[in-house]
């Protein structure tokens, strides 16, 4: 063969192998996971894994208050960076003069890169007395706590893909709402907004994605206690989320013990709502495309 | 006859450079002028100049005076918005909305509160979709996605979500140039009608489009107003050179 066409061939081969083995290893840590989390779910009766109370210690593995945890903490933090986001990425995209804008949005991308370590550690030397205080508490390590540090590392995620979504709406339907004697507001929320609907969904996922998945930061500032958040004060009383757990109990089990098997498990649960959630996010953004609506 | 709109001595600037200059022109009411002019000369400023949408462009400047029924629409303290209602803007590209039809037809008169109640805004999306004869065609899918029409039909949405909120001057910035002949041939049609109700200024290209449709046509060049009259006079009795070259294809 020619030498030129080896050349193609080795860096072809050297590509497809580099690919299928990112792929593998994807697989690879999704069996693991299968094959440690999956005997959890045969060991322990469900009515004991659907339980209320985790104290491993007893054999009482209740994934419910950890599983509600997260989603308390995690709704918390979109509820809040959800407006904020929105409301930051149209000042930035429609109101902000261009100079504003060239400063601005490099400052927001430059936050996302703040390791959650720091932000925990933040949250819990700041935002916790404030907590407590204002709130005549008796901690300040609250699910509010944890979902005002998760909606502060959504942010620039949101923000910037938001804007990105924002700025990919062409001109003509802004010129077309101002030519009909829309104001500039009335042009953004009706027009331009609802435009980049699928974009600030795909941010908003994103931005979700982030905080139900992030472990370091909520473990340092959300009390850590494993308790049903049923109550209506349960916003600011302390609380567990899966990830917190996983990572403050899988140093110390026994390799192979049924509480071991529990916390796999308790990864596979995270799994499947993150998929589900992502899957949602796809679907309408999919749906939206074929509409032909996506530009 | 007073003029619809009266234009004195306008001259426009991007940033350091002039694009208009020195234009006056009077725009009779219910009538079509038409604008022609090589690309670049201006024509599309001196449109936007008309509903002030050169004001969303940074940096521009404007001298002279544009009236429109006798009141000069860039006197400190007019009202922009009242303004845009009262001249409509139809574009070079259809531009619906990424909304339903309806939507779009009912923007206007959502925006301004035009109706009281959803029936009188019912009324006023058929009566707009009709005019434009887009009713029949779309009367069952008023709840489908504007983007799914033809091009053809989107601009004829386009023209009736301006007519929606009842402006008295339509401007219309090559509004054909997207569609084939049979369609534009149509948007001709309509537009003749429309001169019942509206006055209508609009930009082309396209010569033969200037003569069929138009009662004035203004000639512009590197930003001046080379000639204006009637349009059959412009097309043949030309009274300046350039003109007679630009419409004989010498020049342009
Ligand atoms: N936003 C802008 N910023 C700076 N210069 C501009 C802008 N828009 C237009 N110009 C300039 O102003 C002049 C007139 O442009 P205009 O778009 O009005 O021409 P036109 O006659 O409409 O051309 P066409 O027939 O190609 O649409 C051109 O030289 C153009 O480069
Ligand atoms: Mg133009």
């Amino acid at each position: 063969m020619h030498p030129r066409r080896w050349t193609e061939f080795a860096i072809e081969s050297l590509i497809r192998v580099l690919g299928l083995s990112s792929i593998g290893f994807v697989l690879l840590i999704f069996l693991f996971l299968l094959k440690e989390g999956l005997p959890a779910f045969l060991q322990v009766p469900p009515e004991n894994l659907l339980g209320t109370r985790w104290y491993p210690t007893f054999d009482l593995f209740g994934t419910l208050p950890l599983i509600l945890g997260s989603l308390l903490v995690t709704a918390t933090a979109i509820s809040i960076a959800l407006p904020l986001g929105v409301a930051t990425a149209v000042f930035v995209r429609e109101v902000a003069p261009g100079w504003a804008r060239e400063v601005l949005k490099p400052m927001i991308e430059v936050l996302a890169g703040i390791p959650s370590v720091v932000l925990g550690f933040f949250g819990m030397t700041v935002l916790a007395p404030l907590v407590r205080e204002t709130l005549d508490a008796p901690t300040g390590l609250t699910a509010f706590t944890g979902g005002l540090v998760l909606a502060y590392m959504a942010l620039p995620t949101i923000i910037s893909v938001a804007e990105d979504a924002l700025d990919a709406v062409p001109k003509s339907y802004r010129d077309a709402g101002l030519a009909m004697g829309a104001t500039q507001w009335q042009t953004i929320w009706r027009v331009v907004v609802p435009a980049a609907r699928s974009g600030i969904l795909t941010a908003v996922m994103l931005g979700m994605g982030r905080a139900i998945g992030e472990t370091m930061a909520v473990m340092m500032v959300t009390g850590n206690a494993a308790r049903m958040p049923t109550t209506i004060d349960s916003l600011f009383r302390p609380v567990r989320t899966m990830t917190a757990t996983i990572a403050a109990e899988m140093g110390e089990v026994a390799r192979g013990s049924t509480h071991y098997h529990v916390l796999f498990g308790i990864g596979i649960i995270l799994f499947v709502i993150t998929f589900v959630l992502n899957l949602v996010a796809a679907g309408a953004i999919f749906k939206k495309r074929r509409r032909g609506g996506l530009r | 006859m007073r003029p619809k709109i009266r234009v004195d001595h306008l001259s426009f600037y991007y940033g350091d450079k002039q694009a208009l200059f020195d234009i006056s022109m009077e725009i009779r009411e219910r009538q079509i002028t038409a604008l022609i002019g090589p690309s670049g000369c201006g024509k599309s400023t001196f449109l936007r100049c008309l509903n002030r949408m050169n004001d969303t462009i940074p940096g521009t400047r404007l001298e002279g005076r544009v009236l429109l029924d006798g009141q000069d629409v860039y006197a400190p303290g007019t009202d922009v918005v009242d303004l845009r209602r009262r001249v409509g803007m139809v574009f070079q590209r259809p531009n619906p909305f990424p909304q339903s039809i309806f939507d779009n037809v009912a923007f206007g008169p959502r925006v301004l509160g035009l109706c009281r109640g959803r029936d009188e805004l019912e009324e006023v999306v058929e009566r707009s979709l009709r005019d434009v004869r887009l009713w029949d065609e779309v009367k069952d899918n008023l709840k489908q996605d504007a983007l799914s029409l033809s091009l053809g039909q989107q601009q004829r949405l386009c023209i009736a979500r301006v007519i929606a909120v009842q402006p008295e001057v339509i401007l219309m910035d090559e509004p054909c140039s997207a569609l084939d002949p049979i369609v534009t041939l149509g948007i001709e049609e309509l537009m003749k009608r429309l001169r019942e109700q509206y006055t209508i200024v609009i930009v082309t290209h396209n010569m033969q489009q200037a003569a069929r449709v138009s009662d004035w046509t203004g000639f512009f060049w590197l930003g001046r107003l080379v000639e204006m009259g009637p349009t059959g006079d412009v097309f043949t009795r030309p009274q300046q050179k350039l003109t007679e070259d630009y419409i004989t294809g010498r020049a342009g």
